[in-house]
């Protein structure tokens, strides 16, 4: 009988074990653009800032982060920080410590694009009618730059979930490591097993990427009315 | 009607503004009575638009005194969050709060900055929505109104905050001239129940009506101050008839 490539999915725990790996992406990511988001609107905040001391430690801020590769950045934690630190981290936690910076210069970079496209009249109309530093930004001008800014944001969240795959360079788990380790096992039997896999592995990214362009389309058409 | 013994509500005295080093406010003196309706005219640039922010706060000053209720407005620890309560200031680009319903623009500095109760703030807003005929338009997002209505919420705003005084820079200038009318209508209105006032606006005829007393500006100096019907019949200086005179088609 033909062995059917496809079934290569469905042995023994090969599918639980994918689904664990696709728990540790999803699950570095989700925490990843959470923290990242919100340390993001202080940095975004901060970048709006008049000093030019401020202003400059924030953009070398995420200079630095742009220039040098987040496989680098990764390795510099995990390796570099916890030697000279002398702690441990597990692979996981230094992921989300690296990706949450990251998401934060990026999100601050996009916090901040967004606030600077808000007229200057808003602002002055905001103090015209007696509203404090933060009630302006937290009534006037932070609703108004959310809607600007979701684009991008969103943007940078699927990023951040395909980004995860250099995990497995400083040990963790994830899904595509996952993945290679069953298709390492079956592909003498399996010929065809890394289409498979991979073709599941593509499916899932999908999974994890696809709703948050939904909502963000979602939100864009409520907040149009 | 004069009112030039009621209660002195501003003062302006010797108030310089400079941008970098051009001076554009040079040595202004005003005095602003209970009441009174002070309509500010100049040529485009001479300072008018200036001379308003400066009143409540959106510009430094470089020399002089603002005082409003007899108290500076000048120095590091005047607190504009109050005293912007006192004044309110409606801007040519009626800039309401495009995220905000009708109501919740209006509705944001009673509740929010002055800690009113809603219940309070709400009847007021629905007489004021009343009064500029737009009681109808509670729900309506801003980008749903015409400019001149847009203008009229942007008033009612203002006024929900029970200010002392309102300043008005050009309100109509980027308004349709069939919304002019009904924007004039109001200020016309706020006037008559004895609303102090600073307006500055290119409508003369309008100019002419609401003022007590019309402020001529020119090239950040005060250049004639004169009950209207003089100022528009006579003026006393030529840079005035000058200026009168662009009207005059
Ligand atoms: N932020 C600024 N920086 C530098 N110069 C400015 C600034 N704002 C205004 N000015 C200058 O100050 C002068 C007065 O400006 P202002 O806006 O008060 O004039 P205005 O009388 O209101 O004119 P208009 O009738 O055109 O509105 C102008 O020459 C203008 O170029
Ligand atoms: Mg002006």
């Amino acid at each position: 009988m033909q062995n059917l490539g496809i079934n290569v999915l469905f042995e023994g725990t090969t599918l639980q074990r994918l689904f664990e790996g696709l728990m540790m992406t999803a699950g570095i990511a989700f925490l990843s653009i959470i923290i990242g988001s919100f340390l993001g609107v202080g940095m975004g905040l901060l970048r709006t800032s008049k000093s030019k001391v401020v202003q400059f430690i924030c953009r070398f801020y995420l200079e630095v982060f742009r220039i040098i590769p987040i496989l680098v950045w990764l390795f510099i934690v995990y390796f570099g920080v916890t030697n000279a630190l002398d702690i441990h981290l597990d692979g996981e936690i230094v992921a989300v410590i690296v990706f949450s910076l990251w998401g934060a210069a990026e999100m601050g970079d996009i916090v901040r694009g967004a606030l600077e496209s808000l007229p200057k009249h808003q602002i002055e109309s905001g103090k015209a009618i007696g509203l404090s530093f933060w009630g302006l930004y937290r009534y006037v001008l932070i609703p108004q730059a959310v809607r600007r800014m979701l684009p991008g944001a969103i943007n940078l969240s699927t990023r951040m979930v395909k980004t995860t795959s250099l995990v497995v360079m400083i040990g963790v788990i994830d899904v595509v490591k996952v993945g290679q380790q069953i298709i390492e096992r079956s592909v003498i039997k399996v010929p065809t097993a890394s289409f498979w896999v991979y073709g599941l592995i593509f499916i899932l990214y999908f999974i994890i990427c696809y709703p948050l362009s939904t909502l963000s389309k979602k939100l864009e058409a409520k907040w149009e009315n | 009607m004069n009112k030039e013994n009621h209660q002195v509500l501003l003062e302006i005295k010797d108030l310089h503004k400079e941008y970098d080093t051009r001076t554009v406010l040079d040595g202004i003196h005003l005095r602003v009575h209970k009441g009174e309706v002070i309509v500010v005219l100049g040529p485009s640039g001479c300072g008018k638009s200036t001379l308003l922010r400066c009143l409540n706060g959106l510009e430094s000053i470089q020399g002089g005194d603002i005082q409003f209720n007899g108290e500076s407005l000048v120095g590091s620890n005047v607190n504009w969050q109050k005293t912007r309560q006192k004044i309110g200031m409606v801007f040519q680009n009626y800039d309401l709060f495009p995220h905000m319903t009708v109501i919740e623009n209006i509705l944001l500095g009673p509740i929010k900055v002055q800690k009113r109760e809603k219940k309070e703030v709400m009847e007021q807003a629905t007489q004021l929505l009343e009064r500029v005929g737009l009681s109808d338009r509670k729900d309506s997002y801003p980008r749903q109104l015409s400019g001149g209505q847009k203008q009229r919420i942007a008033i009612v705003r203002a006024l929900c905050m029970n200010p002392e005084i309102m300043l008005f820079d050009e309100v109509t200038a980027a308004l349709d001239p069939e919304m002019v009318r009904e924007v004039l209508d109001v200020i016309l209105g706020l006037a008559k129940q004895g609303m102090t006032m600073m307006i500055v606006t290119h409508e003369m005829g309008f100019a002419q009506a609401v003022a007590d007393r019309i402020l001529f500006i020119d090239e950040g100096k005060v250049c004639e101050m004169s009950e209207p019907k003089e100022f528009f019949t006579n003026p006393k200086t030529e840079r005035a008839q000058q200026f009168l005179n662009i009207f005059q088609f």
